[in-house]
């Protein structure tokens, strides 16, 4: 016993503008594993919190927004390799955090990485697929693009800690947008180990925030938030599906309700939850001389 | 200073260029039909005559100038920014640089102290180093340039003012013509005046035309440069416009920007006020220089915009008396970057003296 | 003392090499017949500087990029079923600087029995391998060629201006920038083949042969392989004869990503020969071939009536119009790339200034102002604008149509500049006066010649430009929006830059009208050339 090094245990703190701050409430709440041991103290976020993240995740929308579509799957891709480099930190924790076996947390870490990889392909993509030109009945050119929405709230999945998380937060940034994301409540480290692979890569800082602490709490006041644009309810518990959608309306909020059918997040995805984030811009051009 | 290849003009206004004796022959258009003959100084005459007159063969003249492409300008500007300058190219345009900076303190809490400061390093950049040239000017407020003068007596240094209510130019003719006779009197021999943006912005250009001809007017015979704040201006076409309205009120030069305003000079900037410089010359045979100032902090931009002026108006601009860097930090890092030239060495922070 | 305004430079009497003016003669007077390098970038050490009494002028020091980063073989084997191999009959010959006229190495001439067995092990390779992989699969392995190819970047931009001519600068800046990012846009493709828009379960062609150019070496194998590969075919390349080493690189960086063998296999060798034999294979799918329209002809010829799925990228003599209200400084910049960029040598190059009359003299004026600042000489210095013409033969149709040029009456110039006594040079040279009827209007030159031809309206702009065989590109000058959209849409054209030109993007499709080619390379359109649809 006396031979087993001593652990320099990790701290959790919540992840806004690119920092590290804990949250300004001071509060924090115990994580446990699958078994119910102690895993870790995390951040408990506040409405504050909450607010804090959505200035900054204003502020960084016009330049990740403004990036080049290639720009911006160059970055995202690079993520991609950066969680390759951590599978194994990645196992450990998505097998403590939800109970199953390294093999089982091991096949749905590749899934992620997979899935962070097919979404950094559509960066510049989406805009052939999603956009057309247009043919009017008249001497204009007509074009619609695609846009990003803006600011995304994203109630992260409660059970699938990884996949799950990646599979609604790679849509919203390869579209161009922003995020302030409410991770897992009971199982919420994968998602801030995931925000250290995003501080550490060419993420602007803003693009990803990152708040842990209770949902109940926190999720109201991200669907009643004016200065969010879009809703992602992925993870909000049934009974407070109802309550949100209707506080999300206060700035008619574009709202994505969770879909039966990813409940575990192996399938392949559709563009769906990228379309979700994205406006359409139509343009209209005299053709003449 | 003397401006080499002009004369005034009989109305006073300072402006109407004595026309190089051009050898071609053949006429030079414009996108607005003006066809002007190189070598017929009384139709260009007339020409900027009319420009001063009327407010609206200014502004039809101003808007039929070809415009600017953006996303080209920039483009010309970064394939500029490829090249690669080395060994004695480098020592060259360093040494050049350095005789071309304008030394500048343009702060509320400068003190005679400060600007005697300013001017020994003007006059010496490197205490260690004689042959290392003075720079072209220091630039200060008016109110200072008494103490300038006296401090650079028997060097080539001049002393350049700033005047007109710098930065912001909101202030009457009046307050603005007094504060360049303020510099004048004071012994100044360059004066930087600021346009007055919100009448340009606002389409006045008649009035900003005015300005310049009353300030060049004051300035008797001290150098005039015409601070464009291209920051403000925003646009490349209106940078375009603001360089050619300063052009026909007079100016000896145009410069960019007051330093205060960010942004300041960038080099597709620096780039459209010399194409203007140098269809300026063209059409009127007059040499206006220009002076890109705020932001240039490094050797290595300053010498893309020698660069730029190189392979856009050429040889003759790549002079102190056509072309100046309005800065302060860069010197320094000029004479850095010259030592390491010679020596082969980094230098050190300290080894260069702060003004 | 009056300063003197720089006037522009006399004109130069046709036929001969004006003497030197100003900077441009330091850098290129010397003949410099080893090709060696002239000294290492920047050393930390620095050369001893003169002071600048000693340099009268801004005059641009030689700043060459060096060669040490290369590591030439002296000879190389064909890339068949994943390693270098000799070929069966042992034939090999050389390939060259075409600026120094220097020998690089030896390559590998491959002959039917070569292209045999890369067909063959194409064709298991995609049956068994590649066909079958999941699109997420195939996507990360193009990942990584994109990856190395940015990691390697240095080294193929030293390689491709050594072995094809083209200034440094442009290799590092545009050709292997490009070529990484169609891999990487492609890989992005090869898992949402459905969303693509040819059906739910578009399936690929098979084995694909792909014959490429020499005037953009890497960037062409990686508009031939990145789509091709994504959508599950497998590829037989074959470079062009006088540029083989980038491609042999980029075979020995697909080694390095680990793709199974026999997926992408390169044979070097004459056209007549290797190409020939490709094309003809009944084991190859898919045809896909970049070259002259006369080539293209022929291969169009050879596999009539078999079946094989075909695209062309061929030739060009595109016109490059120019608006009264153009953004003049801006226009003449246009001018200047579309003609000069790569010496010319583009098939979409902007080889006819069409000008508006009513300012065609300030345009030319300009031009020839600007082109005093172009700079001809070592493609390794990194301030050279053109480099060397890549072959001699090129370089022989090229003196040609500009006599035919003279000899048909345009007026011929060019700036001063001094050529290198070796290697392969042509200076950049502007004919005026020219009319459509001229053959240096109609025949694409492939070199750093400008026909510049006059209109009235825009009626005529349109039927002068429309007026060839071409069709590939176009380029259009004037602030006016609407007038760029009705341009576009009355140009015969595959490409059309408005107050751009030679603008290239992975995302953007590519390809000709008529005798231009058919096909589009780029985009999600350019996946159709490699699907089964």
């Amino acid at each position: 016993m006396s031979d087993e090094r001593l652990a320099v245990r990790k701290t959790y703190k919540l992840y806004i503008g690119g920092a590290f701050p804990r949250s300004e409430s001071g509060r924090s709440y115990v994580v446990e594993d699958s078994d119910g041991a102690f895993l870790a103290n995390a951040a408990q976020g506040s409405r504050k919190d909450v607010r804090d993240a959505v200035v900054a995740a204003r502020k960084a929308v016009p330049r990740w927004a403004g990036a080049t579509a290639y720009n911006r799957g160059q970055v995202l891709y690079r993520v991609a390799e950066m969680l390759d480099g951590r599978r194994s930190q990645f196992t450990d924790e998505v097998a403590s955090s939800e109970g199953v076996s390294r093999d089982e947390a091991a096949a749905g870490v590749d899934a992620a990485v997979d899935r962070w990889v097919w979404y950094a392909g559509w960066a510049d993509k989406v805009a052939q697929v999603v956009g057309s030109s247009n043919p009017v009945a008249g001497p204009f050119f007509n074009f619609s693009v695609p846009e990003p929405t803006g600011v995304v709230g994203v109630v992260a999945p409660q059970v699938s800690s990884l996949l799950g998380l990646v599979s609604v937060l790679a849509p919203v940034l390869v579209t161009g947008n922003t995020a302030v994301v409410l991770a897992s409540e009971t199982r919420p480290l994968p998602a801030i180990t995931l925000a250290e692979v995003l501080a550490t890569s060419d993420l602007p800082g803003g693009v990803v925030n990152l708040i842990t602490g209770r949902v109940a709490e926190l999720a109201p006041v991200l669907a009643a938030h004016r200065d969010v644009d879009a809703l992602d309810l992925a993870g909000a518990p049934a009974s407070m599906l109802v309550d949100l959608e209707r506080a999300a309306v206060t700035n008619v909020k574009r709202v994505l309700r969770p879909d039966a059918s990813e409940s575990d997040w192996t399938a392949a995805p559709a563009p769906r939850r990228m379309l979700a984030f994205l406006e359409t811009k139509t343009v209209w051009h005299p053709i003449g001389l | 200073m003397e401006s080499e290849a002009r004369t005034t003009a009989e109305s006073g206004s300072g402006a109407a260029a004595r026309l190089e004796q051009s050898s071609r022959p053949s006429a030079s258009t414009f996108g607005t039909g003006h066809s002007i003959v190189g070598s017929d100084s009384a139709a260009v005459g007339e020409m900027l005559a009319d420009l001063r007159r009327s407010e609206t063969d200014l502004r039809r003249f101003l808007h039929g100038l070809p415009g600017v492409d953006q996303v080209g300008a920039e483009a010309r500007a970064a394939s500029l920014v490829t090249r690669s300058i080395k060994t004695s190219a480098k020592l060259w345009a360093l040494e050049m640089a350095v005789s071309m900076v304008d030394l500048t303190t343009l702060e509320g809490a400068d003190t005679p102290g400060k600007v005697l400061s300013l001017c020994a390093k003007a006059r010496r950049p490197d205490p260690a180093d004689a042959s290392v040239p003075p720079v072209a000017a220091v630039c200060i407020y008016p109110d200072l340039v008494p103490i300038a003068k006296r401090a650079l007596v028997g060097t080539s240094v001049k002393v350049a003012s700033v005047a007109t209510a710098f930065p912001s130019g909101r202030a009457s003719l009046a307050v603005k013509l007094a504060d360049v006779r303020d510099a004048v009197t004071g012994g100044a021999d360059e004066v930087d005046m600021v346009i007055d943006r919100g009448a340009f912005l606002s389409g006045r250009y008649g009035l900003v035309l005015e300005e310049v001809q009353a300030v060049k007017e004051a300035c008797g015979r001290a150098h005039l440069k015409v601070i464009l704040e291209t920051g403000e201006l925003v646009t490349y076409d209106n940078v375009r416009r603001a360089s050619y309205l300063a052009m026909v009120g007079g100016a000896d030069f145009i410069k960019t920007s007051t330093g205060k305003v960010s942004p300041a000079a960038t080099l597709p900037v620096a780039l459209v006020m010399l194409e203007a410089v140098r269809d300026f010359a063209e059409l009127t045979g007059a040499l206006v220089g220009v002076k890109v100032a705020g932001g240039i902090r490094n050797a290595k931009d300053a010498i893309r915009y020698l660069v730029i002026v190189n392979e856009t108006v050429g040889e003759a601009w790549l002079d102190p008396s056509l072309f100046r860097f309005g800065a302060s930090s860069l010197l320094n890092d000029l004479l850095r970057q010259r030592s390491k030239q010679l020596s082969g060495a980094y230098a050190g922070s300290e080894d260069f003296s702060i003004e | 003392m009056t300063k003197s305004y720089p006037t522009h430079k006399p004109e130069a009497e046709p036929g001969t090499v004006p003497p030197l003016q100003g900077d441009v003669a330091e850098e290129i007077s010397r003949p410099d017949a080893s090709g060696q390098s002239r000294g290492s970038d920047d050393p930390a050490g620095g050369l001893v500087a003169t002071r600048r009494g000693e340099q009268a002028s801004f005059t641009y020091a030689p700043a060459p990029e060096s060669r040490s980063i290369v590591h030439l073989q002296s000879s190389y084997g064909l890339f068949i079923d994943g390693a270098f191999v000799e070929p069966a009959d042992g034939n090999a010959y050389k390939t060259e600087n075409p600026a120094t006229e220097e020998v690089l190495a030896e390559v590998a001439a491959a002959g039917l029995a070569d292209v045999d067995r890369a067909v063959e092990v194409a064709g298991r390779a995609q049956r068994e391998v590649w066909g079958p992989m999941s699109g997420a699969e195939r996507a990360k392995y193009l990942f990584r060629v994109a990856r190395i190819i940015q990691e390697r970047s240095r080294e193929l931009a030293v390689l491709e201006s050594l072995d094809n001519g083209k200034p440094i600068r442009e290799s590092r800046d545009v050709d292997v920038p490009l070529a990484a990012a169609h891999f990487f846009y492609y890989a992005g493709w090869a898992d949402k083949l459905e969303y693509a828009g040819f059906g739910p379960h578009p399936a690929p062609i098979g084995v694909a042969g792909q014959v490429i150019p020499w005037n953009f070496p890497l960037m062409m194998a990686a508009w031939k392989l990145a789509p091709a590969l994504a959508a599950g075919n497998t590829c037989v390349l074959k470079p062009a004869s006088t540029t083989p080493l980038t491609a042999l690189l980029l075979a020995e960086i697909i080694q390095q990503a680990d793709l199974p063998p026999g997926v992408v296999n390169v044979v070097t060798g004459a056209g007549s020969v290797a190409g020939a034999a490709l094309v003809a294979h009944p084991g190859i799918d898919k045809v896909a071939f970049t070259g002259s329209t006369e080539v293209g002809k022929d291969l169009q010829r050879a596999i009539a009536g078999t079946g094989k799925h075909l695209t062309l990228e061929l030739g060009g003599k595109a016109a490059n119009i120019v608006f009264e209200d153009a953004p003049l400084d801006q226009a003449v910049e246009g001018i200047v790339n579309g003609i000069f960029f790569n010496q010319g040598e583009v098939c979409c190059a902007g080889s006819r200034l069409l000008v508006q009359e009513s300012i065609a003299d300030t345009v030319v004026e300009r031009l020839k102002r600007r082109l005093a600042t172009l700079r001809v000489g070592d493609p390794l210095d990194k301030n050279t604008d053109l480099g060397a013409i890549n072959n001699a033969a090129q370089l022989e149709k090229i003196r040609e149509l500009a006599a035919a040029g003279e000899a048909e009456g345009a007026v011929r110039w060019s700036p001063s500049c001094t050529l290198p006594s070796k290697g392969y040079w042509f200076a950049p040279t502007v004919f005026t006066n020219v009319s459509q009827a001229h053959r240096i209007a109609q025949e694409e030159i492939f070199g750093p010649v400008l026909s510049v031809l006059t209109f009235r309206t825009p009626q005529e702009a349109v039927a002068k430009a429309n007026n060839t065989v071409y069709g590939l590109s176009a380029g259009v000058w004037t602030e006016k929006g609407s007038r760029i959209l009705w341009m576009a849409g009355q140009l015969r054209a595959g490409v059309v830059w408005a107050n751009s030109f030679n603008r290239f993007d992975p995302t953007s499709p590519f390809g000709g009208y008529r005798e231009s080619g058919f096909g589009r390379e780029g985009g999600r359109q350019g996946l159709g050339a490699y699907l089964d649809v």
